[in-house]
């Protein structure tokens, strides 16, 4: 029942180069000395090397290899954009130095460097026992607030975590989303590498969020990091992420896979802003359970890539559970953003909403993909979804394919779609008052997104306005 | 040398249809000008085509600044040239704080040269004087963090007009029937903030139906239009006779304006 609601021709005509400028302040590569690269492409043995050079237990190998299986096996995806990738010519691990940094001080100069040039110093200072920072494949520094540890909160890379907490992992590691469940799911399960993960002991609440930073800084490096997250009966917690990733001339591939796991009366949200270089396909499975009372918040922000296919989950488990996904979407010329949510409910008495918003603009294409399904006897549920599309240009494109399905009638499911167009009286009004058009249109793109933004910590907020207004640099005229 | 605003048989048309048929109006800073007129007869048009509108096509005529072609300005350049327009209708900017928007435009039109990105006008002089004017308004300082006309009913529109306009102090400003959906007592408010804002010091054009505004803005000349034609000119006790006896005697008058005045509203019918 999609429904297709397409307001202009896909783009056509348009200048090369015309977006090439828009992301360069993040077009630097930072030459790195590389202590271990896998061989470009994918097979068996490259696989079970990756789980030998990375000192895995058996359990660990085996079920990569079972994923390349399954990997091999499966299909590319059917909707969203067209993928064109060729396997084989991607390097899937990378290992930039030999130790996991301990303190800021062991951080390798030219990975600081990177750093600096995105800014994360001033984060580092504000969060510094907090930070994660992911720089390739493997988390290269992070350190942990000593009191999370007392209280006893993991918060470590996936990798680290798979050695020290194999009880944990051998529990929930791929349970939430297992190999099968998809093409990059299952190339993820076979090849991932680093990662955030957290666990969160019953009843402990964690007030400021936990932040981890992702770089993908080598050319054909593709970036397979997997995030697990527990929260335990009444603990709570706040996880951020976001993603700068520099320009490239061929294509770059982001696969990555979250699961989280909020248990009764459990809170988790967790925020990703994710700005992308424009040959980055950026194909991600996230996906949360929440069990009685338990509340799961998705809030995601999307920028950049060639490609993004991204429809974070919430699976409400047992009576009460709820999810919450705030979605932002935009893209300009070469980039297709084909995002949404899911949200399942399993059982009664659960509540999900769903606000998507988009823009695209300069030619750029941007679907909203959305999945509310309630199951038989998930009596007494409620659903809404309000999904709102900003049209910047005659280029660009947005489309709107909402499926429900419902196998139970005592429910109550509100979808609300709109599209609009920037108003010629709102940049009038003002234009008006001072402001140049290219002023204006930021300024109105800027309130369509406030409802998220506002959602967002103080730092995130102020990078997400500062990438938007470089995107909307010379989008006008 | 005092600042002029002057236009001259200015003709503009809407969708290609004509709506100023000729227009001629000079206005010096420090004058007040009543502009009156039945529904349709073209008002609002002067408003927009003064300030810019995309939509409104100047077909014919000259509007010029101190001498300078304003014609060749966009409604940026207008705005920051010392032009203003309290609008009837302000559009909503959901998302953007009254106060974000009003540092910006502020900025801009003190600082006619500031290209994009560069500085904003300090943040704590810009909040000190933001509340002194909101006080002045007898405003809420709460005021400041709603969503641009989000939500406004139609009085509070009206103030945060009156409020851009003491905030960017323009040369000249053209108040598009700032009074209407006010009760008397806002009327009054408005009136006497528009006189209290330093209206002495720029060139005033009310557009009004009423008389009320006037009563603290006393007019120095009240302009009729009708059929898209200043038809006559006089002081303040035009405008009274308008208010109190209608436009019987102008249409029967001005018979050329009356019939053009007619034709419009019929076009106008059609098309709705």
């Amino acid at each position: 029942m999609a429904t297709d609601i397409t307001q202009s021709v896909p783009d056509q005509n348009i200048p090369e180069n015309e977006a090439i400028g828009e992301i360069n302040k993040y077009d630097f590569v930072t030459p790195t000395t590389d202590v271990f690269k896998a061989e470009r492409g994918i097979n068996e043995e490259i696989v079970a090397q990756i789980s030998e050079m990375k000192g895995e237990p058996g359990w660990m190998r085996d079920f990569r290899l079972e994923a390349y299986r399954i990997f091999e096996s499966k299909p590319m995806p059917k909707w969203g954009g067209a993928i064109n990738i060729d396997f084989q010519d991607i390097y899937y691990y990378l290992k930039p130095t030999s130790e996991q940094g301990k303190t800021w001080d062991d951080v390798p100069q030219e990975i600081k460097d990177t750093f600096d040039k995105l800014g994360i110093p001033e984060a580092e200072k504000k969060y510094l026992a907090g930070v994660k920072a992911q720089f390739e494949s493997e988390v290269v520094y992070g350190s942990l607030q000593e009191d999370l540890g007392n209280k006893g909160v993991i918060f470590t890379d996936t990798d680290t975590a798979v050695k020290e907490h194999p009880e944990l992992l051998r529990e929930y590691f791929g349970k939430i989303i297992p190999s099968t469940d998809n093409k990059f799911a299952a190339l993820n399960s076979a090849v991932w590498s680093g990662g955030s993960f957290i666990y969160v002991p019953p009843g402990v609440k964690i007030d400021f969020p936990l932040q981890a930073y992702f770089r993908i800084n080598a050319e054909q490096m593709g970036q397979f990091e997997r995030t697990l997250i527990i929260v335990d009966e009444g603990a709570e917690v706040h996880y951020v992420e976001g993603c700068t990733a520099p320009m490239y001339t061929t294509e770059s591939l982001h696969s990555a896979v979250v699961e989280v796991m909020v248990k009764k009366n459990g809170r988790c949200r967790y925020t990703t802003i994710q700005n992308w270089a424009n040959n980055i396909y950026n194909l991600v499975t996230k996906r949360a359970m929440a069990y009685e009372n338990a509340l799961m918040e998705w809030v995601d922000g999307n920028l950049g890539s060639q490609l993004t296919m991204k429809y974070p989950a919430v699976y409400m488990m047992e009576p009460g559970a709820r999810g919450e996904i705030l979605s932002i979407a935009f893209s300009s010329k070469g980039q297709h953003q084909d995002a949404g949510a899911k949200v399942v409910h399993c059982a009664p008495n659960t509540k999900s909403r769903i606000i998507s918003k988009s823009i695209s603009k300069n030619g750029g294409r941007s679907s909203y993909r959305g999945l509310c399904k309630v199951e038989d006897n998930a009596t007494d549920c409620k659903s809404n979804v309000v999904c709102d599309a900003l049209i910047l240009d005659s280029d660009s494109r947005s489309d709107t394919y909402p499926y429900i399905e419902v196998e139970e009638q005592d429910v109550q499911i509100e979808h609300e779609a709109s599209v609009s167009r920037i108003g010629e009286e709102q940049l009038f009004y003002l234009m008006s008052r001072g402001l140049t058009e290219a002023e204006a249109s930021s300024m109105i793109v800027s309130g369509f997104i406030e409802p998220l933004i506002k959602e967002l910590p103080m730092e995130y907020a102020v990078e997400m306005n500062r990438l938007i207004e470089l995107q909307m640099e010379g989008s006008v005229g | 040398m005092s600042e002029t605003l002057k236009i001259t048989d200015l003709h503009v048309a809407v969708e290609g249809k004509p709506i100023l048929r000729g227009v001629n109006l000079t206005i010096n800073r420090g004058e007040t000008h009543a502009l009156m007129g039945p529904n349709g007869s073209g008002k609002s048009t002067l408003g927009n085509a003064i300030m810019g509108h995309p939509n409104y096509e100047v077909t014919g005529g000259k509007i010029e600044l101190n001498g300078e072609d304003v014609l060749e300005m966009d409604a940026t350049e207008r705005s920051r040239a010392g032009i203003f327009m309290a609008f009837q209708r302000p559009m909503a900017i959901p998302g953007v704080k009254m106060a974000d928007f009003l540092r910006h435009a502020t900025t801009n039109v003190r600082n006619p040269e500031r290209k994009e990105g560069e500085e904003l006008i300090p943040m704590r002089q810009f909040r000190k004087e933001l509340k002194d004017k909101m006080e002045q308004l007898k405003m809420d300082v709460e005021f400041a963090r709603r969503y641009v006309n989000d939500g406004f009913s139609g009085g509070e529109m009206k103030r945060a007009e009156i409020l851009q306009l003491a905030m960017l102090r323009p040369k000249f400003a053209i108040l598009d029937e700032t009074d209407s959906g006010l009760d008397v007592d806002a009327v009054k408010l408005a009136s006497q903030s528009i006189a209290e804002i330093g209206g002495a010091e720029m060139g005033i054009l009310i557009i009004t139906h009423h008389d009320k505004l006037l009563d603290q803005n006393v007019p120095d000349f009240t302009h009729v239009m009708l059929g898209g034609k200043l038809v006559e000119t006089g002081g303040v006790e035009l405008a009274q006779e308008l208010y109190t006896e209608g436009y019987e005697r102008i249409r029967a008058a001005y018979p050329e304006a009356a019939a053009a005045e007619e034709e419009m509203a019929e076009t106008e019918a059609l098309a709705h």
